[in-house]
């Protein structure tokens, strides 16, 4: 039943975007005001899709199988809890989300740009509807959420379980908001070129937007690098696999655009820069989703391979590329007044800095992700791209990076000098000095270390004295570069003073090496709802003789029929103890690793701290400076 | 004598453009130098010369064939024609099982022998990584 009212309500949803349509058209050329009837519309279209959305909840918690989507993901064991958030951990349900975000983001935006010129909002409207008949007709199409079979089964296929996890039931909703955000940027953008209605008031009122996606992208990021770091057994937090890949880059877009637009927000400059942007940060968000969906990346994500479905969304990729070029080249007038000067020591030029920077980030990361595709189709070679790749064309460039980080927001609009500034050297010495004493003793790259550890200080510190000098001044900013320097300080140290002890053990079995030991004393078995639970004791004694007793747990999940380690981790402010414990097939052995992670935590609040900056920002009145 | 805004202008314009040139180069060596590339073991057992770089090894782990200590974790690989030893030490991931499919990265002893640094983790019973599934496709 759910099902069939969740199936009509997309339907008649899809049948809304063609009315909005037709009424804005209308509405565009008579003078009067924005027509409440589309307003209302949209409205509809959103509870619409929310209706549908809720079927199919609602089907998921009944465990009606007789919903093709419920019965490939579903099983009646599996907790609640797990049974809803299945709706979105898989590929139709995960597409009813987008289209909810879509129809959600376009009716605040009305709501919200009630100051905004008529015509500017409806064709934003008409951008926007153009993206959700898109995915209403890929839904629909290709991957209906209520195909119907028979006759019903009587159980379900099960969901993955190591997406059965608090963090990764959330994961999809926050990273949607930042994804999907961006198709309102990028409709707002297309809608001012084509008027020519890019102005000072429209960077202060698309930046509200830039922002709010910018912040949910940064969450979303942050969920699935924690679910990541415990669920996946290997205790790191960041692989550089493509479908993380696909996640930075527009994350690295956005924050691009966001430094940007305080630049058209305060000068009227580089306009065309910002449209670009704009439009990059959406198709790169469909780009993520055309890459894992699929099934070109193997991963978790790819929830099934089906040509159909990736054919759709490249050709619809295509389509919004094109007429977003389109736009932009007969539409676009570059600002031709006023003489656009630079001086070298600006606020703009640190900015553009900052966009040099993220450009070229950005375009390591697409070229890491997608040389591999690419080689496999010319010449069908396979490849795969890992971190040192990485590592190596991203960590030199982090050190000028961090000091642009930290003068940059000193400089002043237009021109600007560096007088009264001996603070400025005095910290870079502080900073190099403390970096000298802690890398020195270590057995890693002297200089390097050294260099990029300075770097990160240097902002640390910096930022950390505005936030006593400057009072309240450009809170947000402060907050959101010292939680930047702070993340590059944990992950640096978190690196450096990392340990693992990989080893072999039988139960009873005592490891021992020079600096602690592992005692595997008993294992326990439970049978909870959907997996029996077999879970290891181990009491790790240090040189001090304090000892920590850890419980790493293997679960065996009944359908899919799948085991997956749940790893045990002692979190303080200092330090991470992490171990898991792997099954090795029809031996008495069990494989145990064991890390030692310091600062991990400081990793996890430092990007909290960063989007924290983001949010203040939102709800702060601007400062004029 | 061109105006100080033209020259300005124009080192600008210079400035992105060496910008340009240099990341591309830089992106494109390390490139070169950073891909792991995937052999099946047929591969290796063609191979001309045993290079010292990292590569990844794919197939089936081989029935029977596991063996475990308190070091280290030693198996064969086969993709059903020709089959390579491995010795590895380090996590094991869940599914790693005889039967089933494999990925160890690591580097080539010489043609017999495989020392593995990581065998990758796989997500789900169903996945196999493309590569195997091109191979066992192949036979």
């Amino acid at each position: 039943m759910a099902s069939i009212i969740g199936s009509y309500s997309l339907i008649f949803g899809l049948c809304c975007s063609f009315l909005i349509i037709i009424f804005s058209v209308k509405n565009f050329k008579n003078l009067s005001n924005l027509d409440s009837k589309i307003l209302s519309l949209t409205f509809l279209q959103f509870i619409l899709v929310v209706i549908s959305f809720l079927g199919l909840i609602v089907s998921f918690v009944n465990s009606d199988f007789s919903n093709e989507t419920v019965f490939n993901h579903s099983h009646t064991t599996k907790p609640l809890f797990y049974k809803i958030s299945g709706t979105w951990g898989n590929h139709e349900g995960s597409l009813l989300l987008w289209l909810l975000v879509l129809t959600l983001f376009i009716f605040i935006f009305l709501l919200k740009s009630n100051e905004q010129q008529k015509k500017y909002r409806l064709l934003t409207l008409l951008f926007q509807q153009i993206i959700i008949i898109g995915f209403f007709i890929f839904s629909i199409k290709t991957s209906n959420p209520f195909n119907y079979i028979f006759p019903v089964p009587s159980e379900g296929l099960g969901l993955n379980p190591i997406l059965q996890d608090p963090a990764l039931a959330i994961h999809p909703p926050i990273l949607y908001l930042g994804y999907v955000g961006s198709s309102i940027i990028f409709s707002s953008a297309l809608a001012a070129t084509t008027l020519n209605y890019i102005s000072k008031e429209w960077a202060k009122h698309i930046k509200q937007w830039v922002l709010v996606s910018w912040v949910f992208l940064t969450l979303g990021i942050l969920l699935g690098s924690i679910w990541a770091y415990y669920e996946l057994g290997w205790g790191g937090f960041w692989f550089w696999d493509p479908v993380e890949n696909v996640s930075l880059m527009p994350w690295l877009a956005l924050t691009a655009l966001l430094h940007c637009i305080l630049v058209l927000e305060k000068k009227l400059i580089l306009t065309s820069w910002v449209v670009i942007l704009s439009i990059a940060t959406f198709t790169l968000s469909m780009c993520g989703t055309f890459l894992v969906r699929s099934g070109i990346l193997n991963s978790v994500h790819t929830f099934a391979n089906d040509p159909e479905r990736g054919l759709f969304i490249l050709i619809f990729l295509f389509f919004l590329i094109f007429l977003s070029i389109f736009i932009f080249f007969f539409f676009h007038k570059t600002e031709t007044k006023k003489t656009n000067t630079f001086f070298w020591l600006s606020k703009e030029t640190s900015i553009l800095i900052n966009n040099w920077f993220m450009m070229y980030f950005l375009s390591v990361v697409l070229i890491g992700t997608i040389y591999p595709i690419f080689l496999e189709v010319i010449n069908s070679e396979k490849i795969s791209v890992g971190p040192p790749f990485y590592n190596k064309l991203i960590i030199p460039f982090l050190i000028p990076f961090l000091f642009a980080m930290a003068i940059g927001p000193k400089l002043k609009w237009i021109k600007s000098d560096l007088q009264n500034k001996t603070h400025l050297l005095l910290f870079l010495i502080i900073s190099f000095i403390i970096s000298f004493l802690i890398i020195k003793n270590l057995n890693v790259s002297f200089l390097m270390n050294t260099i990029l550890v300075t770097s990160a200080f240097y902002l640390f510190f910096i930022t950390l004295r505005d936030f006593f000098i400057k009072k309240f001044k450009n809170l947000s900013q402060n907050i959101a570069h010292f939680g930047f320097s702070l993340l590059i300080l944990s992950i640096l140290f978190n690196n450096i003073f990392s340990t693992e002890i990989i080893t072999n053990l039988k139960i009873g079995e005592t490891f021992q090496s020079e600096t602690l030991k592992i005692n595997f004393e008993s294992i326990e078995k439970k049978n909870e709802q959907n997996f029996k639970a077999i879970i290891g004791k181990f009491n790790i004694e240090n040189l001090d003789g304090v000892s920590d007793v850890l419980n790493p747990e293997l679960r065996i999940y009944n359908q899919p029929n799948i085991v997956t380690s749940e790893a045990d981790i002692k979190t303080n402010l200092l330090t991470d103890k992490f171990i898991t414990m792997n099954l090795v097939q029809n031996q008495d052995y069990f494989n145990i690793r064991y890390q030692i992670k310091p600062f991990m935590v400081w990793i996890w609040i430092s990007v909290l701290l960063i989007s924290l900056g983001g949010i203040i920002n939102l709800f702060q009145k601007r400062h004029e400076d | 004598m061109y105006g100080r805004k033209v020259k300005l202008r124009f080192f600008f314009v210079l400035l992105i453009l060496v910008a340009l040139i240099l990341s591309a180069f830089l992106i494109l060596k390390s490139l070169e130098e950073n891909v792991i590339y995937f052999q099946s073991p047929t591969e290796i057992k063609t191979l001309v010369e045993v290079e010292k770089k990292k590569i990844r090894v794919g197939g089936m782990v081989k029935n029977n064939s596991i063996s475990i200590e308190t070091k280290e974790v030693k198996f064969i690989i086969t993709d059903f024609k020709n089959e390579i030893n491995v010795i590895y030490s380090g996590a094991v991931p869940n599914l790693f099982a005889e039967g089933k499919g494999v990925v160890a990265e690591g580097y080539l002893k010489d043609r017999n022998f495989f020392l593995a640094t990581k065998i990758l983790a796989k997500h789900d019973e169903n996945y196999m990584p493309p590569e195997v599934k091109a191979a066992l496709e192949e036979k």
